[in-house]
């Protein structure tokens, strides 16, 4: 793994001045998954002869004193349900295996034009499903710090692949905390941008009004260089804000003077001792640094599970209603079209899948409409009105980003609603549209990395990055 | 459930109902704690980000390649996707 | 005072009452496909007849990872129907209808469900009567199933099917009428003058016949003053005629299950024009349960007063005012043969430029009607050239049948000079005393003939102006000739 340690920043800059080449940095990071790829299982397709020739084109262009991006020769890893022209994309389900997409995902598009290597597909929950990444299709993703414990999830192989060291960054989907709960269970930043900062073009959608894109890096400064690469307005996706790509260049080293941090009163319980520890240890170091703690109230956070569990499987039910067998992927013969859909879908989607494709629609099926998913929007703006009240006295808010630190296999899997409650620091941002970025903060239970996460309101990025550049900095003292 | 699950086009054996509705009656009581709350007069919120009128112009952008596209189909014939006989769907 | 209330408060006259005394009520679904250049949420061409699957993108093959984005031109054109029909044009959203079919390629249509963009508007049919337009919605076509083998080649007892999506995501309007219609022909003249409206307005070109106008016929009957009968969906209508046949025999049908003691189930029915009958397709089960939920991936579309009035300022005028501007100018009735093919093919400006240029307003539009059948919108021929010939025919200069050859060779060289053309052709005008001495030869010709005319017997005339159109080489105007007869009489 020696190597593979610098950041992304000053990988590209030493690619982009010539003192290095992309090639050989790819070629020890190529290296690097070798090595313990079999173990982790952080990938559903290296795709090492695309990179190689993405790395080359790079050094050609410097070689050729030809401009080269932010990015230029940065090995990133991408989560498998990010379309890649005619490279597979499976979302880690059955019902997708060997389907190749012919277009290219919008962040897809932006990497490559930022001089990024594509080095790989990472695992996931199947379609984005689950805390763990335990429900892949293609098995499990190990957490590096411990191979006997679950990287969290959905994007358990984006986390995994860079705190393995096989790519600096990568990108992740976050629908319910599918970024920052990883990032925390494997120490590392993970950042779920505002809502529509992103493009969702070509994200195989989840729940498409909470689903964003976002990177996992080992410091906030890589994590703000991706984000500026990969934000920003796009033609191709209604929802997208329409203004420039985020600006984020050392929001992390400018400190908290002055800001307004918001300590959560009627936070639901449930963390860890170590956790709830950790969170009081990270006011202590953000007052330390100049800003004011002040007390405020989310009222609703509490019924955030509820409505989440109901929005978002309603929407899958929909989302993945498309998965048909008729135009690509799995088929499963049958004697006529209806009992095909049937078999197609009963085969190709696993468990978790088919228990919420179930459970969205039932939620808005004739006569329960109004009981589940018509009273989950509502539960959404009174949490969306929280945040607003709240945001009126602070400009940032602390809160873990888990419970629980990385767990064990098959200690959740058996009973949902266990697995579901993992979720439930993460959730109320992706309802309310908002940004929130999980940062390493000391570590808890059997000495795995907790995860501290700063919520800011929409568009507030620049004072979340420098809350969380500020938590990085004393956690490095606090180590 | 079992007519959810056909809606919904998921062949699920009956056991597998019955594993999918005791699993799923926990997490539908836990769900009942939004019959608490009052919410008359709140309005739902279908999306986070309050954007109106996108639109694009009219005209042309380029088209897949039918072949490709074809080829990636579980069953093709005469340039068209096959399907087995549509029975027991409206139409 | 009554126990309940009908969905519409028409009351059919007692001539419009169906044997045995049953009222007809009959509600219209009309789907438009608009005319734009690209589909509803996707660039991708709207074409019809192109190679099977070539006008397809991620968006309209429900590619994982596709998103749709909203066509503005398909907008305005379903606003200009809005205003058309008297509709209030609001801001409105869509939704998903959840279902699957082959041709469906998400398995949702996108479409619009509580708040449609136009509702609550009217069309007033030519014969007068008033039909309430509920709403019109925008939405997007499904793909086109082809059924291969089986005796019928239809959907039932076939092998297999195949699917275009050409089709798919062709932006559609859906015009629901009230079922304030209680007579078929009061259905057809609906559909008639709605398809003269779309296309009118550039909307459509509402071609029943390639499917670009669809219509579907909600059926009822009851007896006057009770509730509304249990209706049936008549779908696969095809043309204006079948639409009234398919009614006419639903009706009966219906008529005939309840008077032998039966009752109607709700079902939609497909019409078989050559059996001219319909038959039962699917019973309508509360099974279809669509889940309609609004689309995530769509914003809000609020046209604004700005954006209604730029369009509602740059609507041409309807066939109505388009019928009524030509009766004005020449006294025919607006349902008359020719000023309905003159606004069908949008030549009534053109009739009135010939006017406006001096020419005989009737002749003009029966010139129009004859002889500019392939000239479209704009026919090329100066609207002066054709004003000077109708004044030749009207002044006697020239005979009917010598103004049509002089028409025939000016629309075919785009223009020219009637007066000139006639000349060329040895038309030359004939002064009434050279005809006199014509028809004073045929009276002594055919004395008997004569004698029969002054006797009363009007149709013995023909063989006096027989014998002087042939002197005259077809040259004499006939109703110069008759004229001249009368004064001999
Ligand atoms: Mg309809
Ligand atoms: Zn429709």
């Amino acid at each position: 793994m020696a190597g593979t340690q610098s950041t992304a920043a000053a990988l590209s800059s030493s690619v982009a001045s010539g003192t290095v080449k992309a090639r050989d940095i790819l070629e020890r990071h190529l290296a690097a998954i070798e090595a313990r790829e079999p173990e982790i299982h952080a990938f559903n397709l290296v795709t090492a002869d695309e990179a190689r020739a993405q790395a080359d084109a790079v050094d050609a262009a410097v070689a050729a004193g030809r401009p080269v991006g932010p990015l230029a020769g940065v090995p990133v890893a991408v989560k498998d349900n990010m379309c890649t022209r005619g490279i597979p994309t499976t979302c880690s389900s059955r019902i997708l295996e060997g389907w190749r997409p012919p277009y290219d995902a919008t962040v897809i598009t932006r990497l490559r034009e930022a001089g990024a290597v594509i080095v790989g597909k990472t695992n996931l929950d199947e379609f984005a499903m689950g805390s763990s990444t335990e429900n892949s299709a293609f098995g499990p993703t190990r957490n590096p710090l411990d191979v006997s414990r679950v990287p969290g999830g959905s994007s358990g192989g984006s986390a995994a692949a860079v705190a393995a060291g096989f790519s600096p960054v990568s990108l992740g989907s976050d629908t319910g905390g599918s970024i920052r709960q990883p990032a925390a269970l494997c120490g590392l930043v993970g950042v779920k941008p505002t809502y529509g900062t992103v493009s969702r073009f070509g994200l195989v959608a989840y729940a498409s009004s909470l689903d964003q894109i976002g990177p996992f890096a080992t410091n906030v400064d890589d994590a703000a260089l991706v984000l500026e690469v990969i934000s920003g307005h796009d033609v191709h996706d209604s929802t997208s804000i329409p203004q420039p790509p985020l600006a984020l260049r050392d929001a992390a080293r400018r400190g908290v003077q002055g800001m307004r941090i918001g300590r959560v009163t009627d936070l639901p319980g449930g963390a860890e001792p170590a956790i709830a520890e950790a969170l009081e240890r990270s006011f202590d170091a953000l007052r330390a640094a100049g800003a004011e703690i002040v007390d405020v109230t989310l009222p609703s956070l509490s019924y955030a599970l509820t409505a989440y569990y109901l929005i978002a499987p309603a929407e899958a039910s929909s989302n993945l209603a498309r998965f048909d067998g008729v135009r690509y992927g799995l088929r499963v013969e049958a004697a006529d079209t209806n009992s095909m859909y049937g078999a197609t879908r009963a085969a190709g989607f696993g468990d978790e899948v088919q228990r919420r494709i179930m459970l969205g629609t039932y939620a808005l099926s004739a006569g329960y409409y109004d009981a589940y998913y018509g009273k989950a929007l509502k539960v959404r703006r009174l949490i969306a009105d929280d945040f607003a009240r709240a945001y009126a006295g602070v400009d940032a808010i602390v809160i873990p980003t888990s419970p629980l630190v990385a767990f064990r296999f098959g200690e959740k899997s058996a009973d949902p609603l266990a697995m579901y409650l993992c979720d439930i620091y993460t959730i109320p941002t992706n309802l309310a549209g908002h940004p929130a970025m999980s940062v390493p903060f000391g570590t808890g239970d059997a000495g795995m990395p907790v995860g501290m996460q700063v919520l800011a309101p929409a568009l507030g990025e620049e004072a979340m990055f420098r809350v969380g550049g500020a938590l990085e900095a004393a956690a490095g003292g606090a180590k | 459930m079992a007519k959810v699950a056909r809606l919904a086009r998921l062949d699920i054996d009956a056991s597998q109902v019955h594993h999918f509705t005791e699993q799923l009656a926990k997490v539908m009581t836990h769900f009942r704690d939004i019959d608490a709350l009052d919410l008359d007069g709140v309005a739902p919120m279908t999306q986070p980000w309050p954007l109106v009128n996108v639109m694009r112009d009219d005209v042309e952008m380029p088209v897949l390649d039918t072949d490709e596209v074809l080829a990636a189909a579980p069953e093709a014939e005469e340039r068209r996707f096959r399907v087995p006989p549509i029975i027991g769907l409206d139409g | 005072m009554s126990t309940f209330t009908n969905p519409s408060d028409v009351v059919a006259t007692a001539g419009q009452l169906l044997p045995g005394g049953w009222e007809l009520v009959v509600g219209l679904e009309v789907h438009v496909e608009l005319a734009t250049r690209t589909k509803l949420f996707s660039g991708s061409p709207n074409r019809f007849g192109d190679e099977p699957n070539t006008n397809i993108d991620p968006v309209t093959l429900a590619l994982p990872g596709a998103l749709p984005v909203l066509n503005r031109h398909a907008v305005e054109l379903a606003m200009r129907i809005g205003i058309a029909l008297n509709c209030r044009i609001q801001p409105c959203i869509f939704h998903r209808k959840n279902y699957f079919y082959p041709d469906m390629p998400k398995a949702y249509q996108i479409s619009q469900y509580d708040i449609p963009l136009n509702a609550d508007g009217w069309l007033d049919l030519p014969s007068g009567v008033r039909v309430g337009v509920e709403r019109a919605h925008l939405e997007e076509d499904t793909g086109k199933s082809t059924h291969v083998g089986g005796a019928t080649g239809r959907i039932h007892g076939s092998d297999y099917s195949l699917i275009d999506f050409n089709r798919a995501g062709v932006p559609l309007v859906e015009i629901v009428s009230r079922p304030d219609i209680r007579t078929s022909e009061h259905a057809r003249e609906y559909a008639a003058e709605l398809r003269a409206i779309v296309a009118a307005i550039g909307a459509s070109d509402a071609k029943m016949e390639e499917g670009s106008m669809r219509v579907d016929a909600n059926v009822s009957v009851h007896k006057p003053g009770t509730p509304f009968g249990t209706r049936c969906e008549i779908k696969n209508v095809n043309s204006i005629r079948a639409l009234g046949r398919a009614i006419d025999y639903e009706a009966r049908r219906q008529i005939d299950v309840i008077e032998s003691g039966g009752t109607i189930r709700q079902e939609t029915r497909h019409w078989d024009d050559a059996e001219g009958r319909t038959h039962t397709l699917r019973a309508k089960e509360d099974a279809d349960d669509y889940r309609y939920f609004p689309e995530p991936d769509l914003v809000p579309l609020d046209p604004g007063a700005e954006w209604i009035e730029s369009v509602r300022a740059a609507l041409p005028p309807l066939p109505a005012a388009r019928r009524a501007m030509l009766q004005a100018l020449t006294g025919y009735d607006p349902q008359s043969e020719a000023v309905l093919v003159a606004v069908e093919r949008g030549q009534h400006g053109y009739v009135k430029a010939i006017a406006d240029a001096g020419g005989d307003p009737v002749r003009a539009l029966i010139y129009v009607t004859q002889a500019f059948a392939e000239q479209g919108e704009n026919p090329v021929v100066p609207a002066a050239d054709v004003a000077a010939l109708t004044v030749l025919e009207r002044d006697g200069k020239l005979s009917a049948t010598q103004a049509k050859q002089v028409l025939a060779e000016i629309v075919a060289n785009g223009g020219g000079d009637a007066a000139a053309i006639a000349a060329a052709k040895g038309f030359e005008a004939m002064d009434s005393s050279a005809i006199e001495a014509m028809v004073d030869e045929a009276i002594s010709a055919d004395p008997d003939a004569w004698a029969k005319y002054c006797a009363g017997e009007e149709k013995a005339a023909g063989a006096i102006v027989g014998r002087v159109m042939k002197a005259s080489k077809g040259k004499a105007d006939g109703k110069v000739v008759s004229a001249i007869m009368q004064s001999r009489r």
